[in-house]
């Protein structure tokens, strides 16, 4: 209660607005998010096991076609850019602005770069007729079809979460520049990592799921 | 709290802000102007949704083609459905009156994010506007069904794609503002308001908002498999491809099913509210409605497989759905008893919303028992796909949470707009909207039984007594539907000023003006008892002016309290 009142004290009036600011209620609603999507990607998880389950032959098959090589490098890249974010934080708290702006930089150069690989990836693929609809497929097993179809959903959510992630963090890259991010007020910057370590934590699932299980 | 005094001078609904005229309703932050804009929102799509309900009903008026043809019936069936459950029932009670009473009901001058609020109207809009624009272009309205079933879904003509679209971004908007309460209640209770001094409403939307939040994604992804399988044909639902059309069954209504506590439990909230407040007594059994309401929530997450008994499933999943349904019927039945018992030798004012309660306990009642027949393995094989199921589901859902919807319109019409309505025409209206729900649906029941199937424009001569019934009862619950909003809007033009308390309620929206000011409480005021407590007060609205500080004060005021 005592945090409540704080809470309330630090309120403004602007123009009909009830501005206040509340970190543990941002980090909450924050964790909220991450719950639904966590569960977004649940029902596609929920189809993979399924048909893993049913089509497992098939699925052995499509998953010895995947380079395991370029997913991997992905991996490695996404748990690095993971740390970078939590050391701008880290920074952000010390009052290291440009340390703090140099670590977000990095991440999103891991970012990008996790996107150009996938780019790759997807294109070989593609290039090969393996895509919904395309002419590789209609010689394959129904399974085969089902790990390339959830293999292009998934990671394609993933990468749609990736991009959004990017545009977050740069928003928070402009807000730290322009001082709205400071040493005792960043929420902001860590509702900006939580949701990064959230893409990274949906690619270590994907990542075993379609790269490694043979 | 000295600076928001100059803004409490003047009511939300006068108030000048920044912006003026129109586009200071449609930037404003203010929790209660947003759930305005819902209510507006949602009325014209109750009337869209009504209308195509009361031509379903005509075209069946007569065996053949009536007024329309298969087609259109389909596409008017699945949009009736669509608007009314994704555009009125889910948003109705929480969009509009949570909005506008959670936070003064709680003790706060706004929700947790008041940006992210209105950011949740707009996506609200953007739905209704996609689910209207699928009306007029390319070849036609959806004609799935809401339900949205696949293959048909995939390999429908019409416009499936858009509504589907519609009902995503609605479930987006859903889930904002599930997550804004969640939070809401969390962080800005008002000192002294615990757990268990909210008032039930509060609980039942605390409940509702988790099921928002922890269901809807679940049909966010579903849907936008649907419009992945039409645009690219993955084949995840698609059996010609190795996909499984059950499947979808199962995640449709892993949040579908969930859903309709989403409907019913603000509705729950409002009834345990107006209990109260016209018995002049405490409610009976306060932790078990609030804790019953979490209950029907927990548990309504593990009954989806219901709607699937005759879809394919093993028999041991079938009866642990049914036993699993049937034990919803317990925290609802505590619900129920508790309500009644509150009625018991209280001093009772007989008014407008206190009608439309007794409406909906006598109503919900009949919903609910029949549940209990569909939830029944050998009896539901019999009445699946009938009219029976259809009567069930307008009995839980209109007959529940639409009643509940107009008597929370009257109970707190003073309170959001400062006027009075005219109680005798309120009370009129309000018997003939529960006949004529009674003469349209319980036929249905009956028609059910004897195997008159849904979703078809066409029926058998012997059944032709039973739907002109039905049709009948239409006309009359519109009549009322319409009466009573006569009612309202000519009390909104010509009403006589209310008072700030006219019900003599307990909780604290009715300790601040009606309409209430823009910050709602001129300084946050502190809780030092339940809500429905009627001989002493329970609140101190202005702490400072009793020397107490809201800092240092709480707890010895707590402390009084406890003992």
């Amino acid at each position: 209660m005592t945090e409540h009142s704080e809470v309330m004290h630090q309120g403004e009036s602007h123009g009909g607005a009830h501005v206040h600011r509340d970190d543990e209620g941002s980090k909450m609603a924050m964790w909220l998010f991450l719950f639904t999507e966590l569960l977004l990607f649940g029902g596609l998880f929920l189809l993979y096991g399924a048909y893993r389950f049913e089509y497992a032959d098939g699925f052995k098959v499509a998953a010895a076609d995947m380079n395991s090589f370029i997913g991997a490098v992905n991996t490695i890249i996404l748990l690095t850019s993971s740390l970078s974010v939590a050391l701008s934080i880290a920074a952000m708290q010390r009052s290291q602005k440009k340390l703090a702006l140099g670590m977000l930089w990095f991440t999103i150069l891991c970012g990008i770069a996790f996107l150009i690989n996938k780019y790759f990836e997807w294109s070989h693929e593609i290039h090969n007729g393996i895509y919904p609809g395309g002419p590789a497929l209609e010689n394959m097993s129904n399974g085969e079809v089902l790990y390339f179809g959830l293999y292009y959903v998934m990671t394609g959510l993933h990468g749609l979460h990736v991009i959004i992630g990017l545009i977050f963090i740069s928003v928070i890259m402009v807000f730290i520049s322009r001082d709205k991010i400071t040493s005792t007020n960043f929420q902001k910057l860590e509702n900006a990592g939580l949701y990064w370590h959230l893409v990274d934590v949906i690619w270590i699932f994907l990542f075993p799921l379609f790269y490694l299980l043979h | 709290m000295a600076n928001g005094s100059l803004a409490n001078e003047v009511s939300y609904l006068e108030y000048q802000g920044k912006h003026k005229g129109i586009m200071g309703w449609l930037l404003s932050v203010d929790h209660k102007r947003i759930g305005l804009m819902y209510l507006m929102g949602i009325m014209i799509f109750f009337f869209v949704a009504m209308t195509l309900g009361v031509m379903m009903r005509l075209e069946m008026l007569t065996p053949g083609e009536t007024i329309m043809k298969p087609q259109t019936y389909n596409s008017v069936f699945t949009l009736h459905g669509v608007i009314m459950v994704f555009l009125f029932i889910i948003p109705a009670i929480p969009a509009v009156f949570g909005n506008f009473m959670l936070p003064i009901q709680i003790g706060a001058k706004d929700v947790a994010f008041p940006r992210l609020n209105l950011f949740s109207w707009y996506l609200y809009m953007v739905g209704a506007i996609l689910a209207i624009v699928s009306l007029f272009i390319g070849d036609g309205p959806a004609d799935t069904g809401w339900t949205f079933y696949v293959p048909y879904s995939i390999r429908s003509a019409q416009n499936v794609s858009i509504t589907t679209m519609a009902a995503f971004v609605l479930g987006f908007s859903s889930i904002v503002t599930g997550l804004n309460f969640v939070v809401t209640i969390h962080r800005l209770r008002a000192p002294g308001m615990t757990w268990f001094r909210m008032p039930l409403f509060v609980w039942g939307l605390y409940a509702t908002s988790w099921i928002q939040v922890l269901a809807t994604p679940v049909i966010g992804i579903t849907l936008a498999l649907i419009m992945l399988e039409r645009f690219m044909g993955v084949g995840v639902f698609d059996p010609a491809l190795g996909g499984d059309p059950i499947l979808y069954q199962h995640l449709f209504w892993i949040y579908s099913h969930p859903a309709v506590y989403i409907m019913i439990l603000p509705a729950m909230g409002v009834v345990s509210e107006i209990l109260p407040t016209f018995s002049r007594k405490d409610i009976f059994g306060y932790k078990q409605i609030a804790i019953s309401s979490l209950g029907i929530a927990l548990i309504g997450y593990l009954v989806w497989g219901h709607h699937m008994f005759v879809s394919g499933m093993s028999d041991t999943s079938r009866i642990v759905f049914s036993l699993l349904t049937f034990l919803v019927a317990i925290p609802t039945g505590v619900k129920i008893f508790n309500w009644v018992a509150t009625l018991y030798k209280a001093s009772i004012k007989f008014s407008a919303p206190l009608y439309y309660v007794l409406g909906f306990i006598f109503i919900f009642s009949i919903g609910g028992l029949t549940g209990l027949v569909l939830g029944a393995l050998a009896t539901d094989i019999h009445v699946t796909d009938t009219y029976f199921v259809v009567a069930h589901f307008h009995y839980v859902m209109f007959g529940g949470m639409g009643i509940m919807f107009f008597a929370t319109m009257h109970y707190w019409f003073p309170k959001v707009f400062g006027k009075m309505y005219n109680e005798k025409l309120a009370i009129v209206a309000c018997t003939v909207i529960i006949i004529g729900f009674n003469t349209l649906y319980f036929p249905m029941f009956i028609m059910g039984y004897m195997g008159m199937p849904r979703r078809y424009y066409d029926y058998l001569p012997q059944f032709q007594g039973w739907h002109i019934l039905s049709t009948v009862g239409s006309w009359i619950l519109v009549s009322g539907i319409v009466f009573m909003f006569g009612n309202l809007f000519y009390a909104l033009l010509k009403g006589p000023k209310a008072s700030m308390n006219p019900w003599g309620g307990t909780t604290l929206e009715w300790k601040v003006p009606s309409p209430p000011p823009l910050e709602n409480f001129d300084e946050i005021p502190i809780v030092t008892g339940g809500p429905y407590v009627h001989d002493k007060a329970t609140y101190i609205m202005y702490p400072s002016k009793e020397g107490i500080n809201a800092n240092g004060g709480v707890k010895t005021v707590n402390q009084e309290a406890a003992l």
